[in-house]
């Protein structure tokens, strides 16, 4: 065996390291290939995910590579052949020694009051290295103790050891340079501009990565001591990215998110939103008990009285006739098995289809889930990443991250089809604006450009250059909702030309609500079933387990909120969802809550919309519960529970059995662990993901649904990304996975922090990604593929094999065509996108009236936020950004209140000018507080007009200021 | 005494009030090389530089022809960087070439860039020096509307465009990489080598040559009479001319164009045309041989020749070529205490040792000389020098001690830590006594 591969091609560098031959990777860093290998080299301003310095000098050793040892940083070194490491020499031990001391020398040593203490690499290697006293008899250098250098994180300049990874972080990895070295030799601190903070989304970051106490996150500082936390692997369910989390507590409190590593998805970075909103669930705000409508009031009850009263109401409503008489909005804040019971409930015990985890503010279920998809890493791979969604910095902010890595580390180019100008426009190659509700039309002229009789300036035109960028080998667009002030279809319709023109092209979801595409999956949308799969084409298959469904598909939360309107919905049940702040058109929301018969809502906050329901549910909220839940590429990772919920709150899951049993139904879900097995068991798309699977290093990295081709060429830089094992090392920055206890799913396996060492994307890549030939729509493909053989015809036979075999290798097939169903249902194909509904045209272009654009800012009146007390003050308020082209015909100046009226309401904003935003269009963001921006929409138009005006009444019209 | 008679090359102007004017430098022959650099082929260009054994004049001492010769193959765009930051205490040569001689250094350039093929070439000029500043903007301009910098120069073909830029003040930016930095809006910090070798990943990660202003002042000289007449300059290995720049406790301080290799430290110091001897007929007590950053020579190294083969076995360098020489009344505890002030006043801060190790030996030095010293300073002084520079730490030959040749080594990203380590190592070496004298009295025995 061992002859055999040397005979082979080697593909390895063999180096020695202290006396031991070892192999590394070609281009690997020494530092990293001692640490794959066992062998620790310490270090402070080595990171790998980010370019070496080589500035702290603490990895000095003494390196050969054949000219006699020499000292030399390790973590600048790429291995060679033969080369020869000894970390363990006298004049290694001795420089450590020195740079230790020198660290040392100035260091306030204050670890006692430092959160750093405990769970600091000065701390540790000083333990470990150091010296036991100080020959340093001289003053001390001195700082103003802490400084506060944005709204949450303060630095602390004594303690700073100056390792340039904040900066580097800021500048290369975030793009925002706001934090740089300043002064010289002894007097060298790091510091903000003046008059300028460190107004990053990603400024936490730094904070985690400081291997001293000087960056400290004001919403965790002086809170909890790192030997009294106690720390669960997750997932952050703040956005649809999915960002791995180390998830903290003390004392059965969170007090602290940390990243971690993983290849696939967010490399140990998050964003700030998603680092400190726990705040929300400690919040004193939280349902911890149910309430009930007494009149006026709701007042606190027992379980046993709200769930009478919310049976009631569902019994009631479910005796009379109507698709829609009782309805379900919302579900995206739920986990996947909290989903699956309440699409299960709807469908037999409630008997309605009429199920919407979106509200009115992302795509169709159909083209989410039926396009062809993409990974995060096969979008980062391609050639050309097509952005046709909203400014993803705000709404989805480490796919930002990992997007911008892309284009600037690794020569994507970014083409962007937008309204107005968004955080990756300064990333595009080119950068093109469309009018609200015209999307299709952009798309189509660009792909009937003809890219060849370039005349001249070709280069300079950036239509030309996008038009030449979509005929790219491997395309992947990014897919969402630009704004809520124009109907999705246009952006379906967009899709849809640009899956005609490029065979090959695949789909990154950019649906932003936590758990959007886990509530899609397991049926949470009209016409669809666990899955992936139609409710007309997987009747037959769910029926038999799960009794008569519905006989035909419901309405959407739109259609809902109307028939709720118009008084033919009698009992809304609102399930995390507050259509008051997050359904695009107010007025429909408000509406629809007033004419509902009944609401019912389960939360766990009394939201707005909440308040006007019959019954409020308490639920136990994200920390609180285990089960899992799925990111925007249809990647399933775990959540695990770390600390209990307040009062009597409950999952959403054990709800819907409760009131399943009560409706005198039986929804045969016991336990967590129940549910996710029924899921693999009858859920056609996530057959195979088992529990032990995802509790494996395998799941580590999140399992992603149904045949996802990877980007197999994509591999990170080696200088950029050794990778570490996910997320280990001396160095805080990287959690200490094996310490992660594992708990709920029922397995004890634990994540194996070798398991980092994958390629990315690993479990489910299929080698070359796959020619795309067949339907790829429909998420399967053809040909031979590993693990694929004669077993999997077998499987294929009967649903009773299909139980009997478990494992994870299985790949099921399509059903084979009608001739040979016999009496036990087929499995049923996934969902195939049948292109765009009819779309309404948009009005014709007048000369008074302009488009309104509407998205989301990362730090909204969302309810996380909102709860949040170091992010509330964060969220920048409305004001109505306009191209100062088109403020002028009104005579007034940027900073004066102007009144905006559309078809559905009027609104007054401060008015600001923005050449961002075309002539033509306006902007006021979404959701913001004392935003209007729902209030002027009318989900029944296809674009929202506007018109601006003076506002005498309000203000002073004169002054400018 | 075997003072060379050779007429001198690049001060020759100096004399003259208007050379720094176009018309001045044209007429005594200016821009003549550049005409004839241009009728031959750059590869033939490279060949007379690389004949002349032209050794860079920034501190390294390396052979200009044999570093254009490393940049990688068809790699383009490549730069081309002038180093006038001239900053190293002591060395106050590039000056007057940039104030009094612009056109010669930029003749130089022209012909250099021709040579490498570069695609722009940036002059760098140190942040304080005004004068040679204006001269040069005003010598690139008259230069570009005579036709000889701009497009098809001189009807050749052949375009270049010369950027002017100047620092802010740092010694630091003076080093090559740390130079690359700052021109690209960075702050200015070296760079770690490997892998950031200019001529490899330079400015803007391009292929790129970094020489100093005197270096290139030689060139139009060599291109109009040849590499070989330069070379027959000198001995075999030290060939041609340099200005040193004498200062310290001489008869006449001053930048003087000396024959190499022939010519001594001896003959630098007490030769009628050169330094005249020391000052009030002093004795010498030792001089810094190649700019602050070298390790002391003591007078038994006095006749050594001005030759970098023999002088870095010897122990020390001739750096960027100033010779500082002090006499019996200096003090040794506050000349050593000095020269680190200036190198931890200039530590850019980018890496440990240099950052907290320069000052920290400043602090301790400043304590001696102010009479607060300890019996135990001495070694640590050392020792902590040690974890700055591993020793053994470069030193001539005294008191039946071996020499310990140059370079230096060094934790360190660039030799400016290790430049922190020689006044307090050469100021131990010899004058361990004078220190021991501060530390037992309370204080500095020359008042
Ligand atoms: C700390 C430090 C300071 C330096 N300062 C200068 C300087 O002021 N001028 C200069 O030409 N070279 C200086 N150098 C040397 C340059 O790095 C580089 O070697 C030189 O510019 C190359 O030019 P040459 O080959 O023509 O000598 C310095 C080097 C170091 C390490
Ligand atoms: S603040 Fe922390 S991360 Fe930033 S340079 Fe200082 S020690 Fe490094
Ligand atoms: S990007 Fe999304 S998943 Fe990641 S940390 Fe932010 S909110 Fe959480
Ligand atoms: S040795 Fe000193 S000057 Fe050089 S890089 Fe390090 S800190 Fe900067
Ligand atoms: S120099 Fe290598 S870790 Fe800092």
């Amino acid at each position: 065996m061992a002859e055999q591969t040397e005979q082979a091609e080697k593909t390895t560098v063999t180096i020695t390291v202290d006396g031991r031959q070892v192999e590394a990777q070609p281009g690997e860093l020494v530092i990293a290939a001692a640490e794959r290998h066992g062998v620790y080299i310490p270090r402070f301003c080595y990171h790998p995910r980010m370019r070496s310095v080589g500035m702290c000098r603490m990895c000095v050793v003494e390196i050969d590579s054949g000219r006699g040892p020499a000292l030399q940083p390790a973590c600048m070194l790429p291995v060679a052949e033969g080369m020869t490491v000894d970390t363990q020499s006298a004049k290694s031990k001795k420089v450590q020694d020195g740079v230790l001391e020198f660290l040392l020398i100035n260091h306030p040593l204050d670890c006692p009051v430092c959160d750093k203490g405990g769970e600091c690499p000065l701390q540790d290697q000083t333990l470990a290295f150091g010296p036991g006293e100080s020959r340093f008899v001289e003053e001390k250098r001195h700082f103003a103790k802490p400084i506060a250098i944005s709204e949450l994180v303060y630095l602390d300049r004594e303690r700073c050891i100056l390792c340039d990874r904040c900066t580097r972080f800021a500048n290369e990895v975030a793009g925002d340079p706001l934090i740089s070295f300043i002064d010289r030799g002894n007097h060298t601190q790091i510091n903000t501009f003046p008059d300028e903070p460190f107004a990053s989304y990603f400024s936490g970051n730094t904070v985690q990565i400081c291997p001293v106490g000087a960056l400290l996150a004001k919403p965790y500082r002086f809170r909890a001591r790192p030997w009294d936390l106690d720390q669960v692997e997750s997932t952050c369910t703040s956005c649809s990215v999915g960002c791995r989390i180390a998830l903290q507590s003390s004392s059965n409190r969170l007090v602290r998110k940390l990243g971690v590593d993983v290849d696939p998805v967010n490399w140990g970075w998050l964003c700030d939103k998603g680092r400190f909103d726990f705040e929300a669930i400690n919040s004193d705000d939280r349902l911890g008990a149910p309430l009930v409508r007494q009149g006026e009031e709701l007042a606190q009850a027992s379980w046993a009285e709200a769930l009478a009263r919310a049976t009631e109401a569902l019994d009631r409503a479910g005796r009379r006739p109507g698709r829609e008489s009782i309805a379900v909005l919302g579900g995206a804040r739920l986990g996947n098995e909290d989903a699956y019971a309440w699409s299960k409930l709807a469908r037999t015990v409630l008997g309605t289809d009429s199920v919407d985890a979106q509200l009115g503010d992302g795509l169709p279920a159909q083209a989410v889930l039926g396009l062809p998809r993409a990974t995060i890493d096969a979008a980062c791979g391609a050639d050309t990443i097509v952005l046709l969604g909203p400014d993803l910095k705000e709404e989805l902010p480490v796919l930002y991250l990992r997007l911008r890595d892309a284009v600037v580390n690794r020569g994507a180019k970014l083409v962007e089809l937008s309204p107005v100008e968004t955080g990756m426009t300064r990333y595009a190659t080119a950068s093109l604006r469309y009018r609200p509700g015209e999307a299709a039309q952009l798309v189509r002229s660009l792909l009937e450009l003809r890219t060849g009789d370039d005349r001249g300036n070709g280069a300079a035109d950036p239509r030309r250059q996008a038009a030449e960028l979509l005929r790219a080998d491997s395309v992947v667009c990014v897919l969402g909702r630009p704004s809520l002030a124009e109907a999705p279809e246009p952006v379906c319709e967009a899709a849809a030309a640009l899956v005609d023109a490029l065979p090959g092209i695949s789909f990154l979801s950019a649906l932003r609500r936590a758990n959007v595409h886990g509530a899609l999956d397991m049926g949470l949308a009209p016409g669809l079933l666990p899955g992936r799969v139609s409710l007309e084409k997987g009747r037959r298959w769910f029926s038999r387990e799960w009794g008569s469904l519905p006989s035909e598909p419901g309405l959407d939360a739109t259609g809902i909120l109307e028939a709720a309107a118009n008084g033919r919905v009698a009992c809304l049940v609102l399930l995390g969802a507050d259509p008051l702040a997050d359904f695009p058109d107010r007025d429909l929301a408000r509406r629809a809550l007033a004419g509902a018969g009944s609401v019912i809502a389960v939360d766990s906050f009394l939201t707005d919309s909440a308040r006007q329901a019959d019954v409020v549910l308490a639920a136990s909220s994200f920390g609180e519960k285990s089960g899992t839940t799925t990111n925007l590429e249809g990647r399933v990772s775990r959540l695990h529970q770390k600390v209990t919920a307040p009062g009597t709150a409950r999952a959403d899951w054990m709800i819907a059995a409760e009131l399943a049993f009560r409706l005198g139904g039986d929804l045969g879900l016991d336990s967590l662990e129940a549910v996710w097995d029924e899921i693999e068991r009858l859920a056609p798309s996530h057959q195979g993901i088992t529990r032990e699977r995802l509790s494996s290093p395998e799941g580590f990295d999140g399992i992603v649904v149904g045949d996802v081709p990877d980007a197999s060429d994509h591999q990170a830089p080696p200088s950029m990304a050794q990778s570490d094992s996910p997320g280990i090392s001396g160095v805080a920055g990287h959690v200490k996975v094996d310490t992660l206890a594992s708990t709920g799913m029922g397995s004890e396996a634990r994540p194996d922090p070798q398991s980092g060492d994958q390629p990315a994307g690993a479990p489910e890549a299929l080698g070359q990604a796959a020619t795309v030939t067949g339907p790829r729509g429909m998420g399967y493909t053809e040909g031979e593929e590993p693990g694929a053989g004669a077993e999997a015809e077998a499987v294929e036979a009967t649903v009773e094999a299909e139980h009997g075999s478990g494992g994870g290798e299985d790949v099921f097939r399509p059903s084979g065509g009608g001739g040979d169903q016999g009496t036990t249902p087929q499995r049923p194909p996934l969902l195939s996108w049948a292109g765009p509904g009819t779309t309404r045209p948009p009005p014709p272009r007048d000369r008074y009236s302009l488009r309104l654009v509407s998205s989301r800012r990362l730090y909204d009146d969302g309810t996380l936020v909102h709860h949040s007390p170091s992010l509330a003050p964060l969220a920048a308020g409305a004001h109505l950004r306009v191209h100062p082209g088109d403020l002028q015909p009104l005579g007034v100046s940027s900073g004066t209140r102007v009144g905006i009226t559309s078809s559905r309401g009027r609104a007054v904003l401060e008015a600001v000018t923005d050449p961002g935003v075309p002539q033509g269009t306006v902007f006021v963001a979404f959701n913001q507080p004392g935003s209007a921006a729902s209030g002027l929409i009318d989900v029944g138009q296809p674009v929202t007009e506007v018109r601006l005006e003076t506002t005498p009444q309000d203000g002073d019209p004169g002054s400018g200021g | 005494m075997a003072v060379s008679d050779r007429s001198p090359i690049v001060t020759t102007r100096f004399e003259r009030g208007d050379a720094h004017t176009l018309e001045g430098y044209l007429a005594t022959g200016g821009y003549a090389g550049l005409r004839k650099a241009l009728a031959m082929t750059p590869d033939e260009v490279i060949e007379q530089v690389k004949a002349a054994n032209l050794q860079g004049r920034g501190g390294a001492g390396f052979p200009a022809g044999a570093k254009w010769s490393f940049l990688p193959k068809d790699v383009f765009p490549r730069y081309f960087v002038v180093n006038g930051d001239e900053s190293e205490p002591g060395t106050c040569k590039d000056r007057p070439l940039m104030e009094r001689d612009p056109h010669q250094l930029i003749e130089g350039l022209l012909i250099s860039c021709y040579a490498v093929r570069a695609s722009q070439a940036f002059i760098y000029v140190r942040g304080e020096m005004a004068l040679a500043q204006e001269r040069l903007a005003i010598a690139l301009n008259g230069a570009y509307a005579a036709g000889y910098i701009g497009k098809d120069i001189l009807g050749s073909g052949w375009s270049l465009d010369v950027i002017l830029h100047w620092g802010a003040g740092a010694y630091i930016v003076g080093e090559e990489t740390a130079l690359i930095e700052s021109l690209e809006g960075q702050r200015g910090m070296p760079r770690l080598k490997p892998p950031y070798f200019p001529a490899a990943k330079g400015l803007y990660m391009q292929p790129t040559v970094v020489n100093n202003v005197e270096t290139l002042s030689y060139i139009p000289w060599v291109m109009q009479h040849g590499g070989e007449a330069y070379a027959a300059i000198g001995t075999e290995k030290a060939t041609g001319l340099r200005l040193f720049a004498l200062s310290g406790h001489v008869r006449r301080p001053g930048v003087y164009e000396v024959e190499m290799g022939t010519t001594t430290f001896r003959d630098l110091v007490e030769a009628p045309v050169y330094g005249g001897g020391m000052r009030h007929g002093n004795k010498l007590k030792a001089f810094v041989p190649g700019g602050a950053s070298a390790p002391w020579f003591y007078p038994e190294q006095l006749d050594l020749p001005l030759d970098s083969s023999v002088v870095g076995p010897a122990g020390s360098m001739l750096g960027s070529g100033a010779v500082v020489i002090m006499d019996e009344t200096t003090c040794a505890v506050r000349a050593a205490w000095r020269l680190v002030r200036f190198f931890a006043h200039e530590s850019c801060g980018k890496c440990t040792p240099c950052r907290e190790g320069a000052s920290w030996i400043e602090k301790i030095l400043r304590r001696i000389e102010k009479g607060n010293g300890r019996e135990e300073d001495l070694d640590l002084l050392l020792d902590v020098g040690d974890n700055i520079s591993p020793g053994p730490f470069p030193r001539p030959a005294v008191d039946g001690e071996e020499a310990v040749p140059f370079p230096y080594k060094q934790t360190t990203i660039c030799p400016l830590g290790p430049s922190t380590v020689s006044p307090v190592h050469s100021s131990i070496l010899r004058f361990r006594d004078e220190y021991r004298i501060h530390i037992k009295e309370g204080g500095c025995p020359y008042g």
